[in-house]
């Protein structure tokens, strides 16, 4: 009891007397203010759900996803087969549950290369304008002309099919937005005196872009490649239903669509699972990224 | 130090000296818009030319000997070097030739252009459909701001942002069409009233129509709407989230009060002095969602086997068939940058706060 009173009035403490206690109070503030925010918390619960079901995939999963049995091709969900069988008779339920292991791969592999490029990118431009701003931001528009599902389409089917040649893809079309959002951050704390002060110390360029901007520009950049991950996901699902992503037998979400659709009309749970299982992961993204951005930036909310 | 010497140049927003502001605005606008097809153009040579797909083996297969390959290699030109492809290529662009694709054995624009009316009139049903709902949602729930309306419209378009549109069509053909009979199903029309029609347009509502064929009309109206009803959904989420908060910044402003004050009813505010302000605004949200529509279509076309760009492109990509899929890159980006322009102009001509 008076551990946690204690641990209450640390957290709350008007001065922070370390960095350590500054961070924890700042994490601590950002929690109640998720806490006031049902559905950003709905969100994070459902991504919780969501990691913890790829991680323990092994042992939540009831069957062997790629045990074929032809006895029991196309069965309505039952007490063996919980959410039923496809039509090689392989355990839907576990292959979705294993499918997200897939979709989290892909939505997070792609956002750590689309996120540090944008950002690298964007920042540079920003903060050393002229020439090098121009190039870049003109590299930038010419990416977002296209859409970046089409963009994606046009990457993959120039690499191959394929789950990395889907996230490279992906990476490829996502960058762009996130190296003008980053770009905007910089322009704001390019003059500021902060900056000035760390330049007549003789920090180089390379250095006050890395250590002083970029950090500055970090809380926006998490916040818009959180809520493009639901965007990610639903390319990453598109390629896969094309053909284009995962291949089979992978229990890729929309892979397992793809083979759903052919059965549609006869054993729709098929193609309805994998469909809700990706709506819920693109919706907690979304509902998720919402609420960060308000936590985030109040000038927003 | 010596960055501080470097003056806070920032590019945009002052026309060139000597010139008329107008015109200097135009040649700025021209410049830029070559500067982008080029940059368009560069992009899908680069990923028709430099990636790993090789061309040459798309066309003979895995197994033509080494003068097969050489003599194809030659007749693409892939033989000579980069940049004089890349002249090749520009120049044939600029001559309206995007190659001929593997798959038709048909040059690329015809093709196109063939399959092209087919996904317009799927987009712009889909269009109508979610500017109709989108634009009322919207201003309803900056109207009602954090009451159950707003709930339901904020909820609704996250839903719209977070499904999948091609299982969403899945899910309807099997509940719409195949359970129901609401609906007709695939394609644009059924088999039997397939070569009755006239093309004129090939926008087979307005053929029909025009021809007097009401029965045919219907039919054809009962396979569209399901399709755009999906890509609507997508349309109608970005439009009222962007009309919502455009809404929001108005009815914050002290004219709303005042127009309260002198006693106007709530709705009349809202509709006919703040909706007024945000109407450029909404147009432009408007004509980006119709790009964006037609980038929904290509998965919603694979699933309703609607014989439309967006099946075509994809049909292209599963073939490997390098011509084709560049071809219609090229042109969506040339069709998205062209909205995004007129969405520019309509701001210049229409919105006297931006000249």
């Amino acid at each position: 009891m008076s551990a946690s009173t204690s641990l209450g009035s640390w957290l709350r403490a008007p001065i922070p007397a370390s960095p350590f206690q500054a961070r924890m109070q700042a994490l601590w503030l950002g929690w109640r203010r998720l806490r006031s925010n049902p559905p950003a918390l709905a969100g994070a619960i459902l991504l919780l759900l969501l990691l913890a079901t790829a991680t323990f995939a092994p042992l939540i999963a009831t069957h062997d996803i790629l045990a074929q049995d032809l006895t029991v091709r196309l069965q309505k969900p039952s007490s063996t087969h919980w959410l039923g069988t496809d039509d090689l008779g392989r355990d839907i339920f576990s292959r979705v549950v294993y499918g997200s292991r897939i979709t989290l791969y892909i939505a997070f592999l792609a956002a750590l290369i689309a996120a540090p490029l944008g950002l690298i990118i964007g920042t540079t431009a920003g903060y050393l304008g002229g020439w090098a701003d121009t190039i870049l931001m003109r590299l930038v528009d010419i990416f977002l002309s296209f859409p970046s599902l089409i963009l994606a389409l046009a990457f993959v089917a120039a690499l191959g099919p394929g789950i990395e040649n889907a996230i490279i893809a992906i990476s490829l079309a996502a960058w762009p937005p996130i190296a003008r959002l980053a770009r905007a951050e910089t322009l704001t704390v390019r003059k500021s005196d902060y900056i000035a002060a760390v330049r007549m110390q003789g920090a180089s360029r390379m250095r006050i872009i890395v250590h002083h901007v970029m950090p500055m520009c970090i809380p926006s950049v998490i916040v818009r490649i959180t809520l493009n991950m639901a965007a990610i996901i639903l390319t990453a699902a598109g390629l896969g239903f094309l053909g284009l992503g995962a291949q089979p037998p992978s229990p890729e979400w929309g892979a397992m669509l793809s083979t759903g659709r052919q059965f549609v009309m006869n054993a729709w749970w098929i193609a309805a699972i994998p469909g809700c299982a990706i709506l819920l992961t693109s919706l907690a993204f979304n509902l998720f990224g919402d609420g960060l951005r308000d936590i985030m930036d109040p000038r927003h909310g | 130090m010596a960055e501080a010497a470097v003056p806070a140049r920032r590019t945009g927003g002052v026309a060139a000296p000597g010139l008329p502001s107008w015109s200097g605005t135009a040649l700025r606008v021209v410049v830029s818009i070559a500067v982008t097809l080029f940059g368009l153009m560069a992009l899908t040579f680069f990923i028709g030319r430099m990636l790993p797909l090789d061309p040459v083996t798309a066309i003979l297969g895995d197994n033509a000997t080494q003068e097969a390959i050489d003599a194809m290699r030659a007749q693409l030109g892939l033989d000579q070097p980069l940049w004089i492809q890349f002249g090749r290529y520009v120049g044939d662009i600029l001559r309206l030739d995007l190659g001929t694709a593997l798959t038709t054995g048909k040059p690329v624009l015809d093709d196109i252009a063939r399959v092209f009316p087919a996904t317009i009139e799927l987009a712009t049903v889909g269009i109508v459909i979610g500017t109709a709902l989108g634009i009322p949602l919207g201003v309803m729930a900056a109207a009602y701001r954090d009451t159950p309306v707003d709930y339901f419209v904020r909820v609704f378009g996250l839903l719209g942002y977070s499904t999948p549109n091609f299982w969403l069509g899945l899910m309807g053909l099997v509940l719409f069409y195949a359970t129901l009979g609401w609906v007709g199903g695939p394609g644009r029309i059924d088999t039997a009233f397939q070569w009755d029609v006239e093309p004129v347009t090939d926008l087979l509502l307005l053929d029909t129509a025009m021809a007097g064929q009401w029965e045919i009309f219907r039919n054809v109206l009962s396979h569209i709407i399901l399709p755009a009803s999906i890509l609507a959904f997508g349309a109608l989420a970005y439009i009222s989230r962007m009309t919502r908060s455009f809404m929001l910044e108005q009815l914050s402003q002290e004219y709303v009060v005042a127009a309260r004050v002198k006693g106007l009813s709530w709705m009349r505010t809202v509709w006919v002095h703040a909706f007024r302000n945000v109407a450029v605004q909404v147009v432009t949200v408007v004509a980006l969602a119709y790009a964006f529509l037609l980038e929904g279509a290509v998965l919603t076309e694979t699933v309703f086997a609607w014989p439309g760009f967006g099946r075509y492109l994809t049909n292209a990509l599963l073939a490997g068939d390098m011509n084709a899929v560049v071809g219609c890159t090229l042109l969506i980006g040339i069709i998205f940058v062209a909205l995004n322009l007129l969405t520019d102009l309509l701001y210049r001509l229409f919105d006297p706060r931006t000249r």
